[in-house]
Parts: structure tokens; sequence; C-alpha cells
């Protein structure tokens, strides 16, 4: 275990790697990156996570050098790289088809970096042998990319991109092309390597959970704009708006009104129902709310629960197993719907609940999250 | 296994005889004894003697090939990188006229380039020999071997070239290393379809031959008004030789690559 936690970003004294400074960057009439400013720090493990327009992929290819940005400065290590060509940068890419050469062996694509750095033959050599044993595939040195498999090309690109030890790895979507088993496998490997070798990692990917397993902080996008950039942990729990909320996990969403009550905050949500008790996010926080709350963070039970503010009564609509997990979807007065989730700890439990029952949904003052609406 | 049924039979007697007919005449008749064409005097390979002997033809090959190889490589050359410009060199002012301009020599009938080329060596002063046939042959092969490549590059993943320069090429470092590897197929066959553009035409290059040079096809043509000899005979059996015999190197060749691609493949999912 580390002393301290790895949190550059919260010391103001930490000198940021990337530095992104209003940057806006526009595609004819259409703005893919507008007015972003951000900091990356060095050995961070950084995720841009979006749905697939969001510019994402514009902010990885300006860093890569594949772009240059219509206004704001992009800095790395303290200089303005804008005016520095992609093969000038000490920055690798790993592309999201891997774009292995495909006339050439898995040793000298490794090498061909390399090659082009004026290294002497015996240092490359090592190096090689080095980079092919840290994605472990020493087996597969003489093949072509055709001759190997999809999960072996990807650590090809991988140790290709890595060779150079560039200041900056920029990773396109990288297990996206991998099935799923070995997609959950190969995150862990990667943030392995990503420790080992030191290298700050900027990965863009449209997938939540890659991102939130991988990274140390995830930028979530939208438009060209930043919606929030925290730890996973913070995205998933306190999120800063309805779009970050739904866009990370899952999460049930109920409108109402607001008015503060000492510590806390009720929202009256539907007619004749005890008003929602929840915490705010900010002082004073009254008028037209959302109240997010995760659906494991709901509880159902059989009979009312005791001792606890916020408690509901509803019907059951529909089960989904999910072999772990199971999830409620219950009716509530007023026409919306709740999801509830609960772990299946155990093999040979009766479903308790079954569909067109009456069951109470339940959850703490504090479970949920109340989003300026 | 089907068995072949009499219409197909039919079908691919009559097809075959009709394509190879003429041919095996050609070939026959280059054995004959007499000097008449049409009747038969025994067998004899005196014909491919005289031809050999036959300055004037002999000349008129070598000129061919000489026409054929260098028009050739400079077609490959420039129609591979107008190709290059053309697919990769983004949006600039005038390339949907360009990329029309450069289809256009396909559909335009010979007689009509070999005509303006004539016109424009006569205006500059140019001496109609060698030289200028192997510009106006350079001028329309350009035209296909841009075609073949163009299709090449189209179809290839832009980002292996974005890899090379990630991984420090200079733009042309990232074409000798990466790309040009990867279109050489293309590229090879654009050569061979500029080489026996060349080693075919007639009608271009009548147009812009002088007396200094002739090629072969002008030869053969110009020598058949006279009458046809046996000595053409022979030289077209020599001709369908060479052409057959590549033909078979070629189709071989890719049988083989073919084959290795697939152990290769089988290799991979082990």
């Amino acid at each position: 275990m580390p002393e301290t936690a790895f949190e550059p970003w919260k010391d103001p004294s930490a000198k940021p790697l990337i530095q992104f400074r209003n940057v806006t960057k526009r595609f004819g009439d259409f703005v893919a990156i507008d007015d972003l400013s951000i900091d990356i720090f060095e050995k961070e493990f950084f995720a841009l996570l979006g749905p697939s327009g969001c510019g994402k992929t514009t902010m990885m290819r300006m860093l890569a050098g594949f772009e240059t940005p219509t206004s704001g400065t992009i800095m790395l290590d303290g200089k303005d790289i804008s005016p520095i060509p992609p093969n000038k940068r000490s920055v690798n890419m790993m592309f999201q088809s891997y774009a292995l050469f495909p006339h050439l062996t898995v040793y000298d694509n490794i090498a061909f970096g390399l090659k082009r750095s004026k290294m002497p033959k015996d240092e490359i050599d090592a190096r090689v042998k080095e980079m092919l044993r840290l994605v472990q595939i020493e087996k597969f040195g003489n093949r072509k990319p055709e001759q190997i498999s999809g999960g072996q090309r990807q650590r090809v690109a991988l140790a290709r991109a890595l060779a150079k030890a560039p200041k900056l790895l920029l990773l396109d979507e990288p297990l996206s092309a991998l099935d799923k088993k070995l997609r959950q496998e190969t995150q862990f490997e990667l943030m392995d390597i990503q420790e080992k070798t030191g290298t700050t990692f900027v990965v863009v990917t449209h997938d939540q959970e890659e991102a939130m397993t991988v990274a140390s902080r995830v930028a979530v996008m939208d438009h060209g704009k930043l919606k929030q950039v925290d730890t996973p942990d913070q995205i998933y729990e306190a999120p800063n708006s309805t779009y970050v909320a739904d866009f990370i996990g899952d999460v049930n969403i109920i409108e109402g009104h607001a008015t503060t009550q000492g510590d806390t905050v009720a929202i009256a949500w539907a007619e004749g129902q005890p008003s929602i008790i929840g915490t705010p996010t900010r002082p004073g926080m009254a008028g037209k709310v959302s109240f997010a709350i995760r659906p494991e963070k709901v509880a159902i039970s059989a009979e009312k629960p005791k001792d606890l503010n916020n408690v509901v009564q509803g019907k059951i609509l529909d089960i989904a197993y999910l072999g772990n997990l199971s999830t409620y979807h219950v009716a509530l007065p007023g026409g919306i719907t709740i999801k509830a989730q609960t772990a299946n700890s155990r093999r040979r439990a009766r479903r308790p609940f079954t569909w067109d029952d009456e069951v109470w949904l339940s959850w703490t003052d504090t479970a949920g999250i109340v989003l300026d609406s | 296994m089907r068995r072949l049924t009499w219409f197909n039979a039919t079908s691919l007697t009559l097809g075959f005889a009709f394509l190879y007919i003429p041919m095996i005449i050609v070939i026959v008749y280059s054995f004959n004894e007499s000097r008449l064409v049409t009747v038969w005097g025994g067998f004899s390979t005196k014909w491919y003697g005289e031809l050999l002997q036959n300055e004037a033809f002999l000349d008129a090959a070598w000129v061919t090939f000489k026409v054929g190889l260098v028009s050739s490589i400079i077609a490959t050359i420039l129609g591979t990188m107008g190709a290059y410009v053309l697919v990769r060199g983004g949006r600039f002012f005038g390339r949907t006229l360009f990329s029309g301009m450069i289809y256009a020599p396909l559909v335009m009938p010979e007689v009509i380039t070999g005509l303006s080329l004539l016109l424009l060596f006569i205006s500059i002063g140019l001496d109609r020999g060698l030289f200028t046939i192997i510009l106006a042959h350079a001028t329309f092969s350009m035209c296909y071997v841009s075609v073949v490549v163009s299709s090449r590059l189209v179809s290839f993943d832009r980002s292996v070239e974005e890899a090379a320069l990630d991984l420090g090429c200079t733009p042309f470092e990232a074409f000798r290393l990466v790309t040009l590897p990867i279109i050489a197929p293309a590229v090879i066959s654009g050569w061979l379809l500029a080489l026996t553009l060349s080693l075919d035409d007639l009608v271009i290059a009548s147009f812009v031959a002088g007396p200094s040079a002739t090629t072969l096809p002008i030869k053969v043509f110009s020598s058949i008004r006279l009458g046809v000899s046996p000595e053409i005979n022979a030289l077209s059996t020599i001709l369908i030789g060479i052409v057959t015999i590549g033909t078979f190197a070629a189709s071989l060749t890719t049988k083989r690559a073919v084959m290795r691609k697939d152990r290769e493949r089988r290799l991979a999912e082990q």
C-alpha cells in the first residue's frame, strides 16, 4: 500500500503533464471541442468517456498531433505542442484498429519506432525483447500480424506504442475489439503495465465499466464539453448532473420540488405522498430538483420498515434475474417506476417476491443525491 | 462430381474453338515449309531461322522492349504519385476536377490521344523517334496505373500510416516504409498493365513514331500490308509462347501465395 493516495490533482503545487487551455476545435460548422480546459498529471491513468461524437477522439488526436486546435493551446510538459508534428512528439498512440504493419513481423513492428530514433542495434534488440516479455508474447516475435489472434494483436499494438518509452501513451478504445472475458482480464493487465512502466496513460472509451475499472480519474464528455472530471467513485456516487448520473451505471431519477429543512431537503414528488428526505449537494437548495438514486441503494421488503424517512409502497412490474443480482421494477403511485436491486447471495433461496406483489421500497437520507434540474 | 452434359460439352467446345482456332492456325503455319501461307508444304523450322536473321524485326522488337520498359516505369512512378495525392491529399481546390481528369484518358479514343500528342511534339519541335514513343506511352498508361493503385489506397486503413508518423517517421519515410510495401502488389500489377499496354499499342505509336524507331506492332502491321509472310507466323508463335509462359508463371505464384496465406491463418488459429 502506498503511504499517501495518488492524487496529484488535489495538490496545488503539482505540475500538470498536459494542459488544455481554452481549446476549441471546429470542423467546418461542427464544434467538436468547445472551449475546454483541463490538467492531466504525470503517471495518471486518465479516461475520456462519452458517447460517440462527444469529442473524445478529437482530443486524443490533438494530443497525438493529427489535428491542431482551432484556438487555445495544448501544453505538454509546459511547452505548447501545436507546432510540433506527430513524429517529433514524445507521445505514442495505440490505435483502435491496432494499425499494425501487415508486412512486418511482430518483432519488427515493435522495433519500428526504435529504428527511427537511431538507437544502436543491440539496444533495440534488448528493448524489443523486454517489450515482448512485458506483454507476454515472446513466442510470437517471428510471426506476421495476420498469423496471430486478436488478443495477441492488441498486445503487439501496446508493446509497439510503449517501446519508445513515451511521456504519454494514448489508447483509442484499446479493448473494444476483444470479447468480454478477454477484455476484463486485459483491463487488469493494462493497469499493471501502466504501473510498471510509470507512463501517463490517456484512454478514450465509450465503455463506462472499462473507464471505471482502469482509470485514476474519469472525464465524462458531452458535445465537446467536460461534464465532470473526478475519480471513478466520485463520478458514480456524487455525479454533478443528471447527465453524468444517467451515463454512468443505472440510476432512478425522480423529479420534484425541494424545500430546505435544516440539514436536509424535503422533495415533494407526488401528491398525497410523503416528501423524500435527502442531503443537499449545496446549501440552500430549493425549487425544481432531480433526485437520483442507484438501484442497489433501494431496499425492497414485504413489510414496512421502521425508523426510515424514505419509505414508499409500490407494485412489482418486472423482475430481471441476472444471476448475481435481481432487479425489480416497481411502480409507484403517480406513475413513476423505480428500480431496486438485490444481491443474490444465497444459491437456493426462494425468490421472495413475484409479479404484482405489493412491496415497500426504502432508503436512507444519504443514499440518493439531489441535483439541480 | 457433376457430369458434363451434352449441352455444356457443346458450348465448351464451340467457345474454345472460337477463341483458339485462329491462334492454332498461326502456330501450325509457322512450321510450314512452303512460302505460301495457305498451302501446307511439310514441317520445317526455317522461318524461325530467317526471322532471327531479319534485322528489321529484331530492331523493332528491341525498340518495343525498350519503350515498354522505360515508359511503364515512368507511368508507374507518375501514376502512383497521382493516386496517392488524389486519395490521401485531403481536400484541396479542384480535387474533384483532377480526379475526373485522371480517368478521362481511359475513355479517350486512342486516335485522339495519338493525334494530340503528335501535334504537341511537332509544335515544340521534338524529333519523332524512340523518345517520343516513350513519352506517349507513359502518358496514356499512367492513368491505368493510377486507377489500379488508387483503388488499393482507398481500401487500406489510414491509421496504419498515422501509426508510422506517430512512431517517428517523416511523411516520406511513412510512405516508403509502410504505404509502399502495403500497396506494392497494386503497384506491380499497375506496372505490368502499363507494360502490356505499351507492348501492344499500335495506334498511338504509329502517330508518334519516326523513321528512326519502329515498334514491333507497327512493323508487323506494315509488313502484313505487303502480304502475310511465314516469318510473321513464326514471330506470332514466339509471342504466344512468351505470353503463355508469363500467364502460367503468374497464376502459379498467385496460387502458391494463397496456399501459404491459408496455412498461416490456420497456424494463427491454433
